[in-house]
Parts: structure tokens; sequence; C-alpha cells
């Protein structure tokens, strides 16, 4: 695992790394190099097997964080490429020339976060969502349990209880009491 | 829900395009009109012992079919079989949450079964929405897109249930209890609002017979 992080760092200056287990690490690069990188890593250094292309929401920092998996078979490690994206109008190079199987992630990403990957096939079509117009669900200021209420009728007779506080008065009744 | 009178008028079906509408049937569902009261009883009876399960799985419910079919439980011994086809199958049971993807579906499905048909709805979900209740993309009641005759609770209900529901299912046909095809086709239009609520895409007839 050592030998290749300090190959993609004396090759691209990558930092920073964090490494979670000897066999797997991530490291976050510059989106325009990821193509670079990947192609590199596919070809040159066993990384064959894209497990996942996956994004996080971050409305703090007004980032978008795009994880791409890859397995190498030969040794069995794991390496995350991580990629930060502008959250106002993300958009990301297409890479399904690399592997043709990212065409259908790039679809569910931008269904579901909204991404934009110009020139990957069939990006447009419906993925899950037919017809979706409200913003991208898995956006986080995306408020799921309102869109939920006005839109699919709930039963009424749901109750919910405040954790903490049920777990107090299960616990400790007498500390109610006392007050 | 209102129980008025059936009205008439053709279907709109303004899902489809221009050139497409002629292609497709504009009639609403017809109301069953029971025959001669013993006559009636008879068909019941017939109806109850051969039940035909469409073989549909929405959501995780329909795991629970599958040690049912089996050895285990065997639902043969009820008179319960699956069939292939929305044409040839009498009951539809709705497998537990119900995305709105797979509500398109069913909708279509259940509307090209043959009369009469009947509705179970299996597992929490179908009822008031279950665990994924505040879901963006599944629905929190059946009831209002499809008239079900019975539910089943639980999450998830074991195979003794699911057979615990349908011997009931059965001692309602035979009382002629299950009037799901004749209340469709009576609250037709509220269904119909209802489910173009959330379908947003519909491009399909309005009535998929």
């Amino acid at each position: 695992m050592q030998e290749i992080l300090n190959k993609l760092i004396d090759r691209y200056a990558i930092e920073p790394i964090q490494e979670n287990r000897h066999n797997q690490a991530f490291v976050t690069i510059e989106k325009n190099r990821l193509p670079d990188v990947l192609t590199w890593l596919r070809d040159y250094e066993d990384y064959t097997h894209l497990a996942f292309i996956t994004a996080v929401d971050y409305p703090e920092i007004e980032k978008i964080q795009l994880t791409y998996m890859l397995h190498n078979y030969i040794l069995h490690t794991d390496l995350g490429l991580r990629v930060l994206l502008d959250r106002t109008r993300p958009e990301m190079v297409s890479i399904h020339h690399l592997w043709k199987q990212v065409a259908t992630y790039q679809r569910e990403l931008r269904e579901m976060f909204g991404i934009d990957f110009p020139g990957s096939p069939g990006l447009q079509e419906n993925f899950a969502l037919e017809g979706w117009k409200d913003i991208p669900p898995m956006r986080r200021d995306f408020d799921t349990k309102e869109y939920s209420e006005k839109t699919y009728f709930p039963r009424p007779g749901r109750q919910t209880h405040d954790p903490k506080e049920y777990m107090k008065e299960k616990l400790y009744p007498s500390a109610k009491e006392d007050k | 829900m209102d129980n008025k009178e059936i009205n008439n008028t053709k279907l709109a079906n303004e899902g489809l395009s221009e050139q497409d509408r002629p292609l497709f049937c504009d009639a609403r569902p017809q109301s069953y009109k029971p025959l001669g009261k013993y006559v009636e009883k008879f068909l019941n009876w017939a109806r109850a012992n051969s039940l035909w399960i469409l073989g549909y799985g929405t959501g995780c419910g329909a795991i629970e079919l599958r040690p049912l079919m089996t050895a285990r439980f065997d639902m043969f011994r009820w008179g319960l079989a699956p069939r292939p086809t929305p044409r040839q199958a009498g009951v539809f049971v709705i497998g537990g949450y119900m995305s709105v993807k797979t509500l398109k579906r069913v909708i279509r499905s259940y509307e090209q079964m043959q009369g009469p048909k009947f509705v179970i709805g299996l597992g929490s979900c179908t009822i008031n929405g279950g665990m994924y209740w505040d879901s963006y993309n599944t629905i929190n009641r059946l009831d209002h897109y499809l008239p079900v005759d019975i539910y089943i609770t639980g999450c998830m209900p074991r195979p003794e249930a699911l057979i615990a529901g349908f011997n009931k299912l059965k001692e309602m046909i035979k009382a002629g209890e299950t009037d799901g095809q004749n209340e469709y086709a009576r609250n037709f239009d509220w269904y119909k609002a209802n489910q173009k609520k959330i379908v947003k895409d519909w491009n399909m007839p309005d009535y998929n017979w």
C-alpha cells in the first residue's frame, strides 16, 4: 500500500493521504487530474476494478465530494480517489471511456445529487425518480420528511418520542417527580 | 371518498401523444353486477378456492412468498398458485414498501387483471409507510391508490401470517365482502387523481385495459 502511495506522491505530488487500514487509503486530488490518475492506476498499477463512485454533500463548505473506489486484485488493496466539486454548479469530467459501466453511476449521481457529467451516454435518462421536479433528493438541504408529508397522504396516529426524554422518563421515573 | 354513480364519459388519456391516443382504450372501468343470490354464492365459493397470485414482487415482502410457495409452508395446500401474467391472476400481493416507480407498474398491472380481483397489502409499509414513512420516494398509504381488501401487518409478516391472511380473504370472498373492483370503478376519478399526483411522468393510458 505504502508503495503505491509513495508513487502517487512522487508522480502527482498528491497530498493529503488518509490511510484507514493496511490495505485501504483515500487521497484527495484536483478534479481535472482525475482522468490521468485513474488511467495510470488502471493501466500500470493493476487497479483494474472500479468498485463504485459515490458522492457526499457538504453544504457547510459549499462542496460536493466524489469518491472513486478502486480495487487491486493482485495486492487486494483499495484506493479511493476523492474530488471536491463546487456545490452551486457541480460538474465533473466523465470517465465512461475508462469503464463502460460508469455511465450508469453517473446517471444516478446526476439524478440524486444533480451533478453534471458532460458527454456521458444516456445521462438525462431516468434512473429511479421518474419525472422528478424538486431539488435532487440526496442533497442535504432537501427535507425528505416535509416532502413526504405534503405528497404521500400520511396516516394520522403515528407517535414519535424524543429519544433523550423518553429514555430519561423510562430509566429514571423518580427524577420527574422531584421537579 | 364519495360513492357517486359512474359517469360514462371517455377518458382524456392526456399522458399519451396525439398519434398514440386512438390506439388505446379510453373507456372507464366497469363495475361488476352480481348475478342472482344463489348463483353469486356459488361463484364466490368457486372464486375463494381458486386464487391465483400475480407473481410480481414489490418491495422486500416478496421474499416471504418464496417459503410460502415451497415445501416448508406449501401454499398449494390452500389452493393458491402463482401466475406470471396479470391477465391470468386474481390476487395482487403488494409486498411491503412501494416506491413511486413501482407504483406506476403496479397500477398498470392491477388494471390489466381480470375481475374479480383482490389486493392484499403485506407489511406495515402498505398501511402507513412503515419504517419508510418519511422517505421521499415511497408511498405511505396504499389504500389511496388501489382498493385494498385485506392488510397483513408485520415487518415482515411470517408465512404463517400470510396463510392466515389468505384464509381470511377466502372467508371474505365467500361472504361477498370483497368489493375492491367495484370500489375502484366507482371512485375511479379519486384514485386516478391520487395516482397522478405522485406519478409525475404519466405516459400511459388513464385506464390500462
